[in-house]
């Protein structure tokens, strides 16, 4: 009987190494793409911060970035992205850790972070709308409204998955081995975050 | 079964990267935090000819701070370090051929 239980033991321990190990890799495939679709995310937003940085000077005289960026608003924006980075990495640590509970709070704490950055934006593009920025005001409003629209959508399909896996996790469909679904998100979230650093000096730091 | 316990830590291990303690990621919050202050100094203070090189090295060191501690690019398997690199320097090519090609054939 003993043996019995030991041998269904093996088997059921052999059945789930070889779910966590049919890879030819021996790496999680889920991981490696996203890790590739994040190397190809490198390469849409570089297209679109060159073309940024191309076209930057082409503007009237009075609606140019010195004109109308607001600094000190982007820069708590900056700030809020930054923070929500760490509490994204809080999240992945406690799923880690089999913390639902934490897990919750911290990816809840995140997406609001992400909403407040994404609030901040809307705000910033009503203003400079209103001051007569609009999207073919000037080669530098298509490409900067292009670039930092094409960011914005980025957080906002993060917080749908960040919603989306708070809603998972409540009815406990976040087993401690598919831990590795929150560190998916994580990674998307802080590569959102990167290149809002990259953003935040290229576009809004460096005056024309 | 003590190979394959063995076997599983070691994926473990190599697979997730290090977990650090919260405190850990605090404190590089910290830091980031402090060199975005730092950067956002610089539209009210003058740093002269420092202005652009300080810029830009504050960047890339938040860059791969986030990069590799919060994602644990640094603790995790090579190839995944390849994977994204391999997809960063490319687009940083092609910045570089647009800038070449505007430089060259803009003005005509």
């Amino acid at each position: 009987m003993s043996d019995l239980a030991v041998a269904h033991d093996d088997h059921a321990h052999d059945a789930h190494a070889h779910d966590a190990h049919a890879t030819s890799t021996g790496l999680s495939n889920n991981k490696m793409a996203m890790w590739l679709f994040l190397g190809s995310e490198c390469l849409l937003f570089g297209g679109l911060i060159s073309t940024y940085m191309l076209y930057r000077g082409r503007h009237a005289a009075n609606l140019g970035p010195n004109q109308v960026f607001d600094i000190p608003f982007t820069s708590v924006s900056s700030f809020v992205l930054l923070m929500s980075s760490l509490t994204m990495v809080l999240a992945v640590s406690s799923a880690a850790r089999q913390d639902h509970h934490g897990t919750n709070l911290w990816l809840t704490v995140t997406a609001l972070l992400g909403a407040t950055f994404v609030g901040g934006q809307v705000y910033e593009f009503t203003a400079f709308y209103d001051e007569g920025l609009g999207f073919t005001t000037s080669l530098f409003s298509s490409s900067f409204y292009t670039l930092t629209g094409f960011h914005g959508v980025h957080v906002t399909v993060g917080i749908i998955m960040l919603m989306a896996l708070v809603g998972i996790n409540k009815r406990g469909r976040i087993p401690g081995d598919r831990a590795e679904v929150v560190e998916l998100v994580g990674l998307y979230w802080h590569f959102v975050d990167i290149v809002w650093i990259v953003i935040f000096t290229l576009v809004y730091l460096i005056p024309s | 079964m003590t190979t394959v316990a063995a076997h599983s830590d070691a994926h473990d291990h190599s697979e997730h990267g290090e977990h650090k303690s919260n405190s850990y990621y605090v404190k590089v919050a910290l830091i980031l935090a402090g060199l975005t202050a730092l950067e956002t100094s610089t539209y009210w203070i003058d740093f002269g000819p420092l202005f652009m090189p300080a810029l830009l090295t504050m960047m890339t060191v938040k860059f791969l701070m986030v990069v590799s501690l919060f994602m644990h690019l640094k603790f995790d398997n090579k190839i995944f370090s390849y994977l994204f690199y391999s997809g960063l320097i490319l687009a940083l090519l092609v910045y570089i051929a647009a800038l070449a090609t505007f430089q060259f054939f803009g003005a005509s």
